[in-house]
């Protein structure tokens, strides 16, 4: 290469003055900020369909809304805390942490970063216009399964395009964090130093590669079904709506990974930081992120063991489903085995990483229930599944993120949380979510299927708990936002290194860390390797 | 690599996404409200192309600039490169989902329709009694009627044979760039572009053929909606990859890249890789067998 580069006056720009800021930044920071409120956003609007939907659900009969409106709200309670609150919150930590971990300036290819996020906003107002549509919102369950899908009106074509986009921007922003990764790390930070946040994020990034094309095909085909007279799902014509399963948990399975591999990856820099040990076995939690990455591409028909299948496939898929059970393992064995005679305290943080190792492991343990094919056969959509994936999910992906926020946020606004209100927010949301959730198991197994917005009245009274559960997990979470507002706004200063047993790189820098954190690259000691 | 240079490449802010993510949002609104039955948004998607052409002629014209001012690092070329693989990846599994609905269709649901195996031995003798499950198929229903094909070694191997040479091309152009040969790259480049138009040329004259006097049409069952899903994207791919290169082709004629930094010529090469080895897979797995 020739030794002179024009491009280093513009390495030391600040932020453009006002709201352009936002619209044209380039910036890692500004992006994972921006990602971080879109995700909190539509957390609050997929909540909001979750109290509807527990409202409803409070009684037997019809107190609250039709049920045409009940299908809406199951819908697109779902497609929006999937694709709108959680993945766009991981992105928005992956932006914030992965540059400042591995020692990089920003993300590899800044501009795509920002079309990765404006995508976003654009989508769900495609997506959640729909509501206003004649017909109203999707209604066929977030799986969107034909036929009953094709018979939603006119929100078909909209919510189609609404995750094509999504699927672009989620390919986009995974193209640019596996090659921050991949190109842009500190020359010590070698692979096998990097955080585990970053591998798991560099083999979720690989799953979102390899899943989200194959649901933007399933889209298209549900479209052209619709509208352009093909039959890939009409068996009159030789296809099959068998085959939109198929293709479509093709890319749900992978994508359940999707959701909970930060979280993962997130967990595994609280723990050793508030035990004040080194993560338990680094390498292992390496292989167990990647075995799980790879069995996820071959589990997906355990979503489908009722449509009738050959036995050998269930037992296929019931096998390799149950072989996950064995890197998961791994993992949670290594996060108790870091805190063996680790010098413990309980910060926030690390109350909701100990609580997602504790409930998650209850999620898991139920996904395992399920893989179990006769059984299945009496669990298949009813109230236990629901329990299970939203302990996975809730307790799991959710309660991750906000350990991860109360983690970094420190790093991110240059001050601390209140310690006290954190703390209240933990023990509120973690017994309520319990309340919540854990009656479900019993009316799933008593036999009340799911997506329903009326039932037998034998279920009122674990129904009736789990919606007050419900109630006050949702207004636990109005604190959540106050606790934000608050740290943003003003509070201790944060030292550079927040907590003291904190190792990584992004705990070098200033809190908060300058627009452009690393003018060099960084030298990586063995202290601070791992993360 | 950028430590070499004591410094990183970091752009300034940018319009282009905002716009291409308004652009997009214009175009898709207008389909799905013209699939709903308003006939005048098919303005709102001009609108929306237009934006789109705007925006792609601008970002890529300011990448372009950069590029051309010696902006840009090694460092930045590898995340060029890596970035154009890991989307090439995305691509592939996008026509994976396709082939999927044909292999299953095939393999699966049609001799199931027909009272093969376990998931047919009702379905076939009960709902659908005398249906034989040959492919090609439309399905018991006779959706779209009785519909010809296209045989393999007619149009579709002359396309062949026209995608793979183009790719031999390319690459002759690549080596003439790697020697500093101008000439020979603008000329194997314009071989290849012509190809590819070619290509495009005889696919919609068979598209054409196919609708007009086959009665093979997207309607025509299984066999009519993997037909032609599986082909028209990757003609739509190939138009796109043409576009690449004809932009290539302009670039080269005024001397934009040097046998050491022409990223963008490899990009669009590899691209044009990709669309030949759909190609070939459409040819065995959709005309061949």
């Amino acid at each position: 290469m020739s030794t002179s580069y024009g491009a280093h006056a513009d390495d030391h720009h600040g932020p453009e003055p006002g709201l352009l800021r936002w619209l044209f930044t380039t910036n890692h920071k500004d992006i994972g900020t921006l990602y971080l409120w879109f995700a909190l956003i539509m957390f609050f609007v997929g909540g909001f369909l979750a109290m509807g939907i527990r409202a409803e659900l409070f009684m037997p009969g019809l107190q609250v809304m039709d049920p045409h409106l009940f299908n809406q709200f199951t819908t697109m309670h779902a497609l929006i805390m999937i694709f709108g609150a959680v993945m766009p919150a991981f992105v928005g930590f992956a932006n914030w942490l992965v540059p400042m971990m591995v020692g990089a300036p920003d993300m590899a290819l800044p501009r795509l970063n920002n079309w990765s996020f404006w995508i976003l906003p654009f989508a769900f107002t495609l997506l959640i216009g729909t509501f206003f549509l004649p017909g109203g919102a999707p209604a066929a369950g977030w799986t969107i399964y034909p036929p009953l899908v094709l018979q939603g009106g006119a929100n078909v074509a909209f919510m189609v395009f609404a995750i094509h986009m999504m699927g672009i921007s989620s390919i986009m922003g995974a193209i640019n964090i596996i090659v921050t990764i991949l190109n842009m790390r500190a020359p010590e930070m070698t692979l096998l130093r990097m955080p585990l946040f970053v591998w798991t994020w560099l083999i979720t990034a690989f799953l979102l590669i390899a899943a989200m094309p194959v649901l933007a095909g399933a889209v298209t085909m549900l479209l052209t079904d619709k509208f352009f007279g093909t039959s890939f799902f009409n068996a009159a014509g030789g296809g099959d709506p068998v085959m939109f399963q198929h293709v479509f948990w093709f890319f749900g399975h992978p994508e359940v990974y999707i959701l909970i591999l930060p979280a993962f990856g997130i967990v595994s820099q609280i723990i050793p930081t508030f035990a004040r040990k080194p993560l338990f076995g680094y390498e292992s939690m390496v292989y167990a992120t990647a075995s799980i990455a790879f069995i996820s591409f071959i589990v997906w028909a355990h979503h489908m063991f009722t449509v009738g299948m050959p036995l050998s496939g269930e037992l296929f898929f019931m096998y390799t489903t149950m072989l996950i059970a064995v890197p998961t393992g791994v993992k949670v064995f290594n996060w108790i085995a870091t805190m063996w005679r680790g010098a413990m305290t309980f910060e926030t943080p690390m109350l909701w990483a100990i609580a997602f190792v504790v409930l998650f492991t209850i999620g898991g343990f139920s996904g395992l229930m399920l893989a179990i094919t006769p059984v299945d056969f009496q669990y298949h959509d009813t109230y236990f599944v629901v329990a299970h994936f939203h302990y996975v999910l809730v307790t799991g992906a959710i309660f991750a993120i906000i350990a991860g926020v109360y983690y970094w946020l420190p790093k991110w606004t240059g001050h601390m949380y209140n310690e006290r209100l954190g703390k209240w927010h933990f023990w509120l949301s973690t017994v309520s979510v319990n309340v919540l959730f854990f009656p479900q198991h019993f009316l799933g197994l008593a036999g009340m299927p799911r997506r329903i917005p009326d039932y037998a009245v034998q279920f009122t009274d674990w129904n009736m708990v789990s919606s007050i559960g419900g109630f006050a997990f949702g207004l636990s979470q109005l604190l959540f936002v106050y606790i934000l507002v608050q740290t943003i706004r003003g509070g201790e200063r944060a030292a550079d290194r927040v907590w003291e047993g904190a190792h990584g790189l992004e705990w070098t820098v200033a809190s908060p860390p300058p627009y452009h954190t690393f003018e060099k690259p960084p030298r990586v000691t063995e202290a601070e390797a791992h993360g | 690599m950028a430590a070499a240079n004591g410094g990183y490449y970091v752009p300034h802010g940018t319009k282009w996404p905002i716009m291409g993510s308004i652009g997009m949002f214009t175009l898709l609104g207008g389909f799905a409200m013209l699939l709903n039955g308003n006939s005048s948004a098919n303005w709102i998607m001009v609108a929306g192309t237009v934006i789109i052409v705007v925006m792609i002629i601008g970002w890529f014209g300011t990448v372009i600039g950069e590029s051309e001012s010696g902006a840009y690092n090694a460092q930045v070329d590898i995340s060029f490169r890596q970035g154009m693989l890991w989307f090439i990846l995305s691509e592939v599994l996008f026509f994976a989902a396709f082939f999927g609905a044909l292999f299953y269709a095939r393999i699966y649901s049609v001799p199931w329709l027909a009272g093969e195996g376990a998931g047919g031995m009702m379905t076939g003798p009960l709902l659908w009694p005398g249906f034989e499950g040959t492919w090609p198929t439309n399905g018991p229903g006779d959706i779209g009627g009785t519909f010809g094909t296209i045989p393999a070694f007619g149009i579709p191997f002359i396309n062949t044979v026209i995608l793979i040479s183009s790719g031999g091309t390319v690459t002759l152009a690549h080596w003439a760039l790697k020697n500093n040969d101008r000439g020979k790259l603008c000329w194997w480049l314009f071989v290849t572009v012509a190809l590819g138009l070619l290509f495009l040329a005889l696919q919609a004259y068979e598209f054409a053929y196919a609708y007009g006097d086959l009665n093979l049409t997207l309607g025509s069952g299984v066999y009519g909606s993997t037909f032609f899903m599986l082909t028209g994207f990757h003609g739509l791919h190939v138009t796109i990859g043409v576009i690449m290169l004809l932009v290539m082709l302009i670039r080269s004629m005024r001397g934009h890249f040097t046998p050491q930094n022409h990223f963008a010529f490899e990009a669009a090469a590899w691209y044009w890789h990709f669309v030949d080895v759909v190609w070939i897979g459409l040819f065995i797995f959709v005309y061949w067998f």
